[in-house]
C-alpha cells in the first residue's frame, strides 16, 4: 500500500458548488462520522434545506465560523482531512469571493493539485481565468477542472465538450501545461468518488480517482534538483544533552546543522558547499533524531553533521556542490499583494524566505497583471489582490533563486517591518547577472524576530 | 552558479477531453513528468513528522521564550516527542506549562510528571484552583472548569513572558479549529480573530509580533487522530494508562460514560456500574467522558480509530456540545 500524503486546494465562483463538492467529497469518502452528520442534518431541517427529509446541506460540512452558518459564504481558508486506502489528502478548501487572490494563493502555494470549480451552464468565467492564472503563476504541478452541475443540463456530453473546450484554450492561452477535466454533479455524486452511469460519455476517471494517482509535488522534483537545506540552527548540546540520551560522552563534542531540506537528495560522504561563501565539506552523517540515515531527500527534517567545522549559522544553506546559489542584492519578483495597504516604490520592507530575514527597498513596481490575459499593465502601485512586478533591493546577500528552479528557493514573504503583517507573497522571476569576477561580499542575514 | 537551469517540469499532461479513446487510462499513462523518477514519497507518518520538526526548530529559532502547554494528553505528549527529536540529543529547549484545573485525573499529573522528570524539563503549574480560591474565578453551576481554563493561561504566559506558546491542537478536531494558522497572532487578551488571520504561505511561517502579543504555535495541525494514534504506535511513545481499555466505576449521562470521582458524582437516579473503558481525549475529569472499549494495546486502539463512527470531541467531550459555535466562541475568547 502507498501511504502518500497529496495536498490539494480547491477554487471556484460564488454558487459553483464548491462547498457541496468538497462535503460530497468528504462524506463519500467516508470522512464525515456519524455525529458530525446527525450535526449538520439537524441544521439542514432548521434552516429548511430543500429536498426530501433528511437532505444535508453539505456546505454545512465545511464552513466552519458562526458568520459563515449565518451568511452563508465562506470567509477563510479551510483545512480537510480524509484518507482513502491508497492517500493520506489534506484539502485547503479556499473561497471563491472577494479576497479571491488572497485565499488562493496561500491554498495553492503548498498544493500539488489545485481543483478548480466551473458551473457547466455558465462555461469559463473571468474568476476562472483569474484562479487559473494564479495556478500558472505558482506552478501548480496539476490542474483539475470540475465542471459542476451536469445534472441539470440532463448530463449531455454536448454541454460538457464546450466547457473542455474553452478550458483547453485557456490553459493554451495561459501556457499551462494542461488541465484534467471531469463532468461531476456535486449534488448528486456524479464523478466525484465513483464514476457515474449518468456520463457513459465519458472514459475519464472520477476525482477521487485521479488525486489518489497524480504524483506529489516532492515525487516529481527530488530527483530532479540539486541539494538545498537552509540552516534552521546549529544543534551543539555541550552541557545540554537531554537526560535520556544513552553513552553521553559520544555526544560531547556533537554538532550538527538542523534543516528542513528544500529540495534534492543528500547521502552520506556526498560533497557539500555552505551559502555564503562556499566552503566545501562533506556530509559524514545525517541524523533524524537518535535515528541515522544512510539518505535524505525533500522535505525531511534532519540533522547533518559536517567533516569541517564551519562558521554556518541560521540563514546559511547547505547546497551540493557546484551548485552553490548566487547571492543575490537585487531581484525582480512577480507579488502576490495580500495586504490592504498598497505596495508602492520606495517602500521599505522585511523579506523572508528560506531561514533568512533581511530588510528591502522596493526599487520598482513594473507594472500589474491583467489576471485575464497575465498581460503586463502600466502600474505605480499593487493593490490588495493584485499580482504585479516589481524590483526588490535588499539589505543583505541572500541565497534566492528563479523560483521556477527551485521552488523553495525562490519563494518569499513581503513583511511589513512595524506591525509584522504579511504584505504580500512573492517568488523570484530573474535569475542572477552572470558572475563578473567582482569579488562576493557575504553577510549573515538577521533572523530573529523583534 | 546554479546548475539546474533545464527542469523537466509537468509538461504536456494530456488534455482530457471526454472524446478521448485513451482518456480512461490516460492519465496512468501519459507520465506528467519524463523520465517518471521512482517514487520517493514520504509515507504520510514521515511527511507528517518532517513538517512538524520544521515548525518546531523555526519556533525556538525565531522566538525568544517558548512554552509547550503539556496536559499528559496524547496530543501534547506526541509535540513534547517530537521536540526532543528536533533538538536530539541536546535537551528541549523551553519548559512545559500545565493550566491543572484541579480536576484531573490523577493517573494523567502522575505520568506527567514522571514525563517532565525524564527529560529533565522545567514544569510550570497555572492552579485553577488557586484563582477559586481567593476569589479570582467562581465555580460554574454545572461544575466544569474548562471554561476556566483561560485566565490563568493568560496569566502564566505574562508572568513567563512567553512569546510563543506551543499546542497539541490539531484541525480535524472541530470546524473552528480547522481554519486556525500553524501560527496564530493573540493580542493581550489571548484573543483569536477568525476573520483577520495572516495567510500562512509555502513553508514559510511569520512569527513577527509587537510588544503584548504572543504567537501560538500548533505543530500538529494537520495530523488527524489517526495519525497521532498511528505514530504513537510507531515510535513507542508512552501515553498515561487511561487510554487504554480498563474497568471503572461509571455512570451514564449526556450519552457518555463519565468516571466516578469526587468531582464529578453521580446524581440520584444515575445508576452506578463497573464497565470496561478507555478514554479518547483527556482533559477535565467533570467533563470527559469515556467509550466503551476492549482497545487494551496502541495496536487495538489504531484500529478501533480508525472504524470508529464518531470525532472524538463528539463522543467524549460535554463542553464542545453545549452549541453548535461552543469550540469557535471559547478560541475568540483566548482559550486554546
Amino acid at each position: 500500500m502507498s501511504d502518500a500524503l497529496f495536498r490539494f486546494a480547491t477554487a471556484g465562483s460564488v454558487d459553483d458548488g464548491k462547498s457541496t463538492l468538497v462535503g460530497r467529497l468528504l462524506h463519500d469518502s467516508k470522512a464525515i462520522l456519524a455525529d458530525q452528520l446527525e450535526s449538520v442534518a439537524r441544521t439542514s431541517a432548521e434552516r429548511g434545506f430543500g429536498g426530501e427529509p433528511g437532505a444535508i446541506d453539505f456546505a454545512l460540512l465545511t464552513d466552519g465560523l458562526r458568520a459563515e452558518r449565518e451568511q452563508g459564504i465562506t470567509i477563510d481558508v479551510a483545512y480537510r482531512y480524509f484518507a482513502t486506502g491508497r492517500r493520506s489528502f489534506i484539502l485547503a478548501d479556499c473561497p471563491g469571493h472577494v479576497q479571491y487572490t488572497r485565499n488562493m494563493v496561500t491554498g495553492a502555494t503548498t498544493a500539488d493539485a489545485v481543483v478548480v470549480l466551473v458551473d457547466a451552464r455558465k462555461g469559463v468565467l473571468e474568476q476562472t481565468r483569474r484562479h487559473l492564472a494564479v495556478v500558472q503563476l505558482l506552478r501548480v504541478p496539476h490542474v483539475i477542472v470540475a465542471v459542476n452541475k451536469i445534472d441539470l443540463l440532463d448530463y449531455a456530453e454536448a454541454a460538457f465538450t464546450r466547457v473542455a473546450d474553452e478550458v483547453t484554450a485557456l490553459t493554451r492561452e495561459l501556457g499551462l501545461p494542461g488541465a484534467h477535466v471531469i463532468p461531476v454533479s456535486a449534488l448528486a455524486g456524479d464523478n466525484v468518488v465513483d464514476r457515474s452511469a449518468n456520463t457513459p460519455w465519458y472514459e475519464g476517471p472520477a476525482l477521487l480517482e485521479l488525486l489518489e494517482a497524480l504524483p506529489s509535488l516532492d515525487e516529481i522534483e527530488t530527483e530532479l534538483e540539486a541539494l538545498r537545506m537552509p540552516v534552521q540552527f546549529v544543534i551543539r548540546p555541550q552541557g545540554a544533552l537531554a537526560p535520556d540520551v544513552a553513552d553521553p560522552e559520544r555526544f560531547r563534542d556533537y554538532r550538527a546543522f538542523a534543516g528542513r531540506i528544500a529540495s534534492g537528495t543528500v547521502r552520506v560522504g556526498d560533497p557539500v558547499q555552505v551559502f555564503p561563501g562556499g566552503a566545501t565539506t562533506t556530509v559524514v552523517g545525517i541524523d533524524a533524531g537518535p535515528l541515522e540515515l544512510d539518505s535524505a531527500s525533500a522535505p525531511q527534517s534532519v540533522s547533518l553533521r559536517l567533516a569541517d567545522e564551519l562558521d554556518a549559522a541560521r540563514g546559511a544553506v547547505i547546497a551540493a556542490s557546484g551548485s552553490l546559489p548566487v547571492a543575490r542584492r537585487e531581484l525582480d519578483a512577480s507579488v502576490f499583494q495580500l495586504d490592504p495597504r498598497p505596495l508602492v516604490p520606495g517602500a521599505r520592507v522585511l523579506v523572508k524566505t528560506g531561514t533568512s530575514t533581511a530588510q528591502a527597498l522596493v526599487t520598482a513596481v513594473h507594472g500589474r497583471r491583467d489576471l485575464a490575459t497575465l498581460a503586463l499593465e502600466p502600474a505605480d502601485r499593487l493593490e490588495a489582490n493584485d499580482i504585479g512586478q516589481v524590483a526588490l533591493k535588499l539589505s543583505a546577500e541572500l541565497p534566492v533563486e528563479p523560483y521556477a528552479d527551485h521552488r523553495r528557493a525562490g519563494a518569499f514573504l513581503v513583511i511589513h517591518p512595524q506591525d509584522g503583517a504579511t504584505l504580500a507573497a512573492a517568488i523570484v522571476t530573474d535569475p542572477a547577472a552572470p558572475a563578473t569576477g567582482t569579488p562576493i561580499r557575504t553577510a549573515t542575514p538577521e533572523g530573529a524576530t523583534a | 552558479m546554479s546548475e539546474t537551469t533545464t527542469h523537466p517540469r509537468v509538461e504536456e499532461v494530456a488534455q482530457r477531453p471526454s472524446r478521448n479513446p485513451s482518456a480512461q487510462a490516460g492519465f496512468e499513462t501519459r507520465p506528467s513528468v519524463a523520465p517518471q523518477p521512482a517514487s520517493r514519497a514520504l509515507s504520510t507518518l514521515d511527511a507528517l513528522e518532517s513538517e512538524s520538526i520544521h515548525i518546531i526548530r523555526e519556533v525556538v529559532a525565531e522566538f525568544e521564550r517558548p512554552v509547550l502547554l503539556f496536559s499528559g494528553g496524547k496530543d501534547s505528549v506526541v509535540v513534547l516527542h517530537l521536540a526532543a527529536k528536533a533538538f536530539w540529543p541536546a535537551k528541549v529547549p523551553f519548559p512545559v506549562l500545565h493550566v491543572d484545573t484541579g480536576h484531573n485525573f490523577p493517573e494523567v499529573i502522575d505520568f506527567r510528571d514522571r514525563t517532565v522528570e525524564r527529560l529533565g524539563l522545567r514544569l510550570d503549574v497555572a492552579a485553577v484552583q488557586d484563582y477559586i480560591d481567593d476569589g479570582r474565578l467562581q465555580e460554574r453551576a454545572d461544575g466544569t472548569r474548562n471554561p476556566l481554563q483561560t485566565q490563568p493561561l493568560l496569566d502564566a504566559i505574562a508572568a513567563g513572558r512567553h512569546d510563543a506558546v506551543f499546542g497539541g491542537a490539531r484541525r480535524d478536531e472541530d470546524k473552528a479549529r480547522a481554519k486556525e494558522r500553524i501560527l496564530s497572532l493573540r493580542d493581550e487578551f489571548g484573543q483569536w480573530d477568525p476573520r483577520n488571520q495572516r495567510p500562512e504561505l509555502w513553508d514559510l511561517y511569520n512569527g513577527r509580533h509587537t510588544v503584548g502579543q504572543h504567537v501560538r504555535a500548533f505543530p500538529i495541525s494537520n495530523w488527524t487522530e489517526l495519525d497521532v494514534w498511528r505514530y504513537i504506535e510507531r515510535e513507542g511513545i508512552e501515553l498515561p494508562p487511561l487510554y487504554y481499555a480498563h474497568e471503572r466505576e461509571v455512570y451514564r449521562r449526556d450519552g457518555m460514560w463519565r468516571a466516578v470521582s469526587e468531582v464529578s458524582p453521580a446524581l440520584p437516579g444515575e445508576a452506578i456500574g463497573r464497565r470496561r473503558v478507555r478514554y479518547r481525549t483527556v482533559g477535565d475529569m467533570s467533563c470527559t467522558g469515556a467509550v466503551e472499549s476492549d482497545a487494551a494495546s496502541v495496536a487495538d486502539v489504531v484500529r478501533e480509530v480508525a472504524t470508529s463512527t464518531l470525532t472524538e470531541r463528539g463522543a467524549t467531550r460535554a463542553d464542545d456540545r453545549i452549541s453548535e459555535a461552543a469550540m469557535e466562541d471559547r478560541k475568540k475568547d483566548g482559550y486554546f
